[in-house]
């Protein structure tokens, strides 16, 4: 009486026998498992190599708009368009505790609102996988002369610099703080064994040099899917925008006050 | 297995297939969010991914 007429209960005209061999079947059982095990493995492969990086830049791209957000809303609001700003010396922090959100990334070659946190240090379990971007300790702040230098993974963990190979010269690069924008002008790439330290002088490759630029070295792995070699992409300070002025409109859309 | 399963479902086929669907999807967030990140390290650690320092 439970059993209504579904075309597969007792009322079936096929055959039993098969039915019932099928059922039993150790083998049949024994494909079943390894198919469903293949299948895992495949949807790993999938997540790992392409999903993964979808969800997770997903999820810091929204961290670092809530922290930019955070900044524009405590800073006091300011009518005066950023093109007429007067150019200002760039206001330097002091080097943040390990692992705190001190600033965020915009690159607008990646997207017109891409936007990544960086956090000091760069520590791959704390930092690189888990914020996104890290800023190496010893090397100098936003705006400050010398090498403000950052780490972020090229695939894998939301993947922070996936596409730094597609800078163009002369693509601006932002770092946004509490106190303002810092807008660099990315001017070349260069590839390096892991070993090669000297990227993070103040003067890149050039230990024991007094600097008098302000620069920005972004670091990651090289070649896709490898950690063979490292990829370092260097960029010149060009102009500090104050928070009080607004976000230079490169990124505008990136910044917008919630 | 998955015929005893469909056997084992209640209702017509398509609330069976419903069902199935709806356990999939679960199966399938349960993946994305749970397992894959925690075996991630076991199956490919990440290496430093950052210029080692000379010290290390």
């Amino acid at each position: 009486m439970a059993m209504t007429d579904d075309g597969s209960g007792v009322g079936s005209l096929r055959p039993r026998g098969a039915r019932a061999r099928r059922r039993v079947s150790v083998v049949g059982v024994l494909g079943e498992i390894l198919i469903t095990a293949g299948v895992f493995v495949l949807l790993f492969l999938g997540w790992q190599l392409w999903l993964q990086d979808i969800l997770v830049g997903g999820v810091q791209q929204g961290q670092a708009q809530k922290l930019g957000q955070a900044w524009q809303n405590d800073a006091i609001p300011q009518k005066q368009p950023t093109n007429v700003a007067p150019i200002v010396a760039p206001i330097v922090e002091k080097a943040p505790a390990n692992a705190q959100r001190f600033a965020i990334l915009y690159v607008p070659r990646w997207g017109k609102t891409w936007q990544r946190p960086i956090a000091q240090g760069v520590g791959v379990a704390d930092v690189l996988d888990a914020i996104g971007v890290g800023h190496y300790p010893g090397t100098q702040m936003p705006g400050q002369v010398g090498n403000f230098a950052i780490a972020a993974h090229r695939h894998a963990y939301g993947g922070g610099f996936e596409y730094l190979h597609q800078l163009h010269v002369g693509d601006s690069v932002y770092v946004g703080t509490k106190d303002g924008w810092y807008q660099y002008t990315f001017r070349d790439i260069q590839y390096v064994q892991p070993t090669e330290v000297n990227v993070l002088q103040p003067v890149p490759m050039q230990p024991g040099v007094t600097p008098t630029d302000r620069i920005i070295t972004m670091t990651t792995c090289n070649p896709f899917f490898s950690t063979a070699e490292r990829m370092i992409a260097y960029g010149l300070f060009d102009r500090f925008y104050p928070e009080a002025g607004g976000p230079p409109d490169a990124i505008a859309a990136a910044v917008k006050k919630g | 297995m998955y015929g005893a399963l469909w056997r084992v479902l209640p209702g017509p086929w398509w609330l069976r297939l419903l069902i199935l669907l709806v356990v999939i999807a679960g199966i399938l967030w349960l993946c994305v969010y749970v397992i894959f990140p925690y075996i991630q390290p076991y199956v490919s650690p990440p290496p430093p991914e950052t210029v080692s320092t000379n010290k290390s």
